[in-house]
């Protein structure tokens, strides 16, 4: 079984994470319930003519994954694989807005074209003309990890050397109205820097997108090393530690072992209980680290946490805006990131330093 | 003819995304295809498309399209002497 490593980054979010030289340096705070990103000069990365049929989460992920192998030193990778729950919300509401609008008459292309869920994997692929295993989970909260699963499995079995995994999603004013409407986005807005102190239902959503460049082989650019990765569609709290324990445990690792992890906490009373159960149980002697004040909630905004994972074993500090305790911890050797959505789609990722 | 071309420029910058694009920079006789503004066969799509809502001409012929869209002058000169609106 062969290991599998980070080897390089690329992650737009509502913080400056784009700049790999730097780790939430400066972290800008928000007053709202849903959040945009910061968007990096995308005409750095992609011609105009190409850019021009792209909306938000092509451009967010073609830009990401360029920068993940540009810092691993790739130019080309053996498999894309994508993860995202809502796919190319923009362009879908835009062609169906011109489907209702024209009664169904003189429907154009382009939005079209570009409303598939894998348009990001293709326009990745076309990109840098990889004509390799292409494939886009769409799993709600899990899709990230269902992408990653893939990615792990194929490396570790020694299928592939490169491969190229991320999560993306965009917001797009049709569908938060409607995540408005049934209480999944907050009611009020609500300040980032106070969001778990809320007590209030829904979350503040976000967007954004996450790459990585997966290898076998460890290098200087080398974040961590990916352990393991599970995928639970439901868990109930009475079972989520033992589920936990279970999978430190087929890992070779325990609670104990722990130094730091990292939970999705978004501010939902309803559904914060899960990670409150784990930061107030197993885990309440362990360094925990959140970050969707920082992020936003969406389907893919685990993959911000496993960059943020990956990032805190690499430079071994842990920013004080993500600290949900403070714990003295020796060394960062080995990260376990928790995630679920609204009670569903539990993942667990263990991450070790390289 | 003159007012017509202008509205033709606007729509073709706002309805395929030619965001680096001005008015200005486009000539009445430049080439919409190929070396002029580089617009593509989706483009083409869009354009028929464009043709038919908003000026109610409908392109039977799709060869017909190669010199309506050769530029602007060739695309007004043929919506004014076909539109039904």
């Amino acid at each position: 079984m062969k290991k599998v490593f980070i080897n390089g980054c690329g992650v737009i979010s509502a913080q400056n994470t784009f700049d790999n030289s730097k780790f939430l340096e400066e972290v800008i705070t928000y007053n709202d319930r849903v959040i945009p990103v910061i968007n990096p000069v995308y005409k750095d990365y992609i011609s105009g003519g190409a850019a021009r049929r792209m909306a938000l989460g092509v451009k967010m992920g073609v830009v990401a994954s360029n920068i993940a192998m540009k810092e691993a030193q790739l130019e080309n990778v053996d498999a894309i694989i994508t993860g995202t729950g809502m796919g190319c919300l923009i362009d879908s509401e835009k062609f169906l807005s011109k489907l209702i609008d024209n009664k169904e008459e003189f429907l154009t292309p382009t939005s079209f074209i570009q409303s598939t869920h894998n348009t990001v994997g293709g326009q990745i692929a076309l990109g840098i003309q990889c004509k390799g295993y292409n494939f886009t989970y769409v799993h709600s909260g899990a899709s990230f990890e269902s992408a990653l699963l893939d990615a792990q499995l194929q490396l570790t079995l020694g299928e592939e050397e490169n491969i190229l995994v991320g999560g993306v999603d965009e917001n797009a004013p049709h569908t938060v109205k409607i995540h408005q409407l049934i209480g999944f986005v907050k009611e009020e807005n609500t300040d980032t820097s106070s969001l778990l102190e809320s007590n209030t239902s829904g979350a503040i959503f976000g967007e954004g997108a996450g790459f990585f460049m997966l290898s076998t082989k460890q290098q200087e650019s080398s974040y961590a090393q990916v352990i393991a990765v599970e995928t639970l569609n439901t868990l109930s709290k009475e079972n989520l530690e033992n589920k936990i324990v279970a999978f430190l445990e087929e890992n070779g690792s325990n609670v104990s072992e722990i130094d730091a992890v990292v939970l999705g906490n978004n501010g939902d009373v309803d559904f914060d209980g899960y990670y409150n159960l784990l930061s107030e149980g197993i885990f309440a002697n362990t360094q925990q680290v959140y970050y969707k004040h920082l992020s936003g909630e969406y389907n893919t905004a685990s993959s911000f946490a496993f960059w943020l994972g990956g990032k805190i074993l690499k430079t071994q500090s842990i920013p004080e805006v993500v600290k949900l305790n403070q714990k003295k911890t020796s060394a960062l050797k080995t990260i376990l990131l928790y995630n679920q959505y609204r009670g569903e789609n539990h993942s667990f990722t263990l991450l070790k330093q390289c | 003819m003159e007012a017509l071309k202008e509205e033709l420029k606007n729509k073709i910058i706002e309805q395929l995304n030619l965001e680096d694009v001005s008015v200005d920079e486009i000539a009445d006789s430049d080439p919409l295809f190929g070396e002029g503004l580089g617009l593509d066969s989706i483009d083409a799509l869009e354009l028929i498309v464009m043709l038919d809502k908003d000026y109610g001409i409908k392109l039977s012929d799709p060869k017909e399209g190669k010199k309506i869209f050769e530029s602007i002058e060739t695309m007004a000169t043929y919506i004014t002497a076909n539109s039904s609106k």
